[in-house]
């Protein structure tokens, strides 16, 4: 790539900072050239993250409407998967899983709950009610 | 506590060789990015249908973390002082010690977690390095590669970016170098590095290693248009991903391969190096635009890409990789 093709886009998701990248000069020589993102990477970054919301506010009307208890919605708030939250919590995926039904979470210890709220670094209240305000 | 360690502090296109380049010119051993990521035969293509991250394959297209630390200090004869911890106040404790003794010091953390990061670039990713070089009240003062800035970050977020538990967990991972040899001879260490990679990339016994491995990946996106387009779109997404944003990746690692490329021919006078570092970057810019015509397949562009466009493009840069490696281990 030559120095000058080295986007400069611009890009939200870096959110003002550079990024380096090496590129030709003008006499053919290997150089770090400071690059404020390609479009191309603010598309796919701006996929994953669209996932995660949408996964977010479904896991949030389902909450609302009793259907989930609130794991899942801070799972997604924190981008996180089963996988990702099963493996830093020490949990089965299984167990994750079962975690998400209102009735079994409401029952969960004080430990197991603090297990959760280490994870996601917020606060055993904030773990066990959604403020209104989210979404 | 309040120490400042010197340290100049220089953006690096990758994480891990830039955090290796910085600690051996505090070290006293003046070396470049490319240098260290070459040398240490970090580059590779690996595609892991099965291994999955975030519910999608694993895309790599350099070797798994850390192995630019281990590679170089092999080479060097000089190997890195490393250390994890189970507890991670011990783990913030050494960290501190080696701070008051002056060392400047390269750990592993979670980007999730670092403080510093803009949301859009935060993803759980465990195996971002970066360089400590002082301590200022709460606050530690970081040498982060990915930004031109240095930057800060509390000591409560450091301490749960390098403690986080998961897929490639840091355990508190610390690394700087060990007493280096007066002589390290880097130069008579190219050829075989070069050796080494052109064989992995070109002779890999398995299929999803190398240039098989990108001509399997070609395959498997070939067969995408069985599959649900918007599974499709995360598929390919995610490819990108693991090439631009996690470390920089795929196209960038090719450029930082083709420059240790070209500062070899000039250590070597070898000109026909420098010839392959142009293939190199030829290669590179092909992988841009398979990159560009993923885009254009997500974003439902005015000129749409398709999946059948796509796997072709894979499977000429996979023919491509194969020629040329096979070419370059015939010269080493």
């Amino acid at each position: 790539m030559d120095s000058r093709d080295v986007p400069q886009d611009q890009i939200p998701v870096f959110a003002g900072h550079s990024k380096a990248v090496y590129a030709l000069d003008s006499h053919g020589d290997y150089t770090l050239v400071p690059t404020s993102g390609w479009e191309v990477e603010e598309i796919v970054t701006r996929q994953a993250l669209d996932e995660l919301a949408r996964q977010r506010r479904q896991a949030l009307a389902d909450h609302r409407a009793g259907r989930l208890s609130p794991l899942p919605y801070h799972m997604y708030d924190k981008k996180m998967d089963v996988a990702t939250l099963a493996r830093e919590s020490g949990f089965w995926q299984w167990r994750v899983r079962r975690h998400f039904r209102p009735a079994v979470f409401n029952k969960l210890s004080l430990t197991t709950l603090a297990v959760y709220a280490e994870v996601f670094g917020i606060s055993l209240t904030e773990l066990q009610r959604i403020d209104d305000a989210r979404d | 506590m309040r120490v400042i360690n010197p340290y100049t502090h220089r953006q690096a296109a990758h994480c891990e060789s830039g955090v290796v380049r910085a600690l051996l010119e505090h070290a006293g051993l003046p070396i470049s990015e490319p240098m260290a990521f070459g040398l240490s035969r970090s580059l590779v293509f690996v595609h892991l249908p099965l291994l999955k991250i975030g519910g999608q394959p694993l895309t790599s297209y350099r070797m798994p973390p850390r192995s630019v630390i281990t590679g170089i200090g092999k080479i060097l004869g000089a190997r890195f002082a490393t250390a994890t911890f189970r507890d991670p106040r011990q783990g913030m404790d050494h960290l501190d010690a080696h701070l008051a003794q002056g060392r400047i010091v390269g750990v592993q953390t979670s980007v999730f977690w670092l403080p510093y990061f803009p949301d859009g670039m935060r993803f759980h990713f465990n195996a971002h390095n970066l360089i400590v070089y002082g301590r200022d009240g709460d606050d530690y003062l970081i040498g982060d590669p990915v930004f031109a800035e240095t930057s800060r970050c509390d000591a409560r977020s450091l301490m749960k970016a390098r403690f986080i538990k998961g897929m490639l967990a840091p355990k508190g991972f610390l690394y700087f170098p060990g007493p280096l040899p007066k002589e390290t001879g880097l130069i008579r260490h190219i050829r075989p590095s070069i050796k080494a990679t052109a064989r992995m990339m070109a002779k890999s016994p398995l299929p999803f290693v190398g240039a098989k491995g990108i001509a399997f990946l070609a395959r498997r996106i070939g067969r995408l248009t069985r599959r649900d387009p918007e599974q499709a779109r995360l598929f390919l997404g995610n490819i990108i991903r693991m090439q631009e944003e996690i470390g920089t990746g795929g196209a960038g690692f090719r450029f930082l391969y083709a420059s240790f490329l070209q500062e070899s021919a000039a250590l070597l006078h070898e000109p026909c190096l420098r010839e392959a570092s142009m293939r190199m970057t030829a290669i590179g810019d092909e992988w841009r635009e398979f990159a560009l015509l993923i885009a254009r397949f997500i974003k439902n562009h005015r000129v749409p890409a398709t999946v059948e466009e796509i796997a072709d493009k894979l499977t000429t840069i996979a023919r491509m990789e194969q020629a040329f490696f096979a070419e370059l281990g015939r010269w080493a």
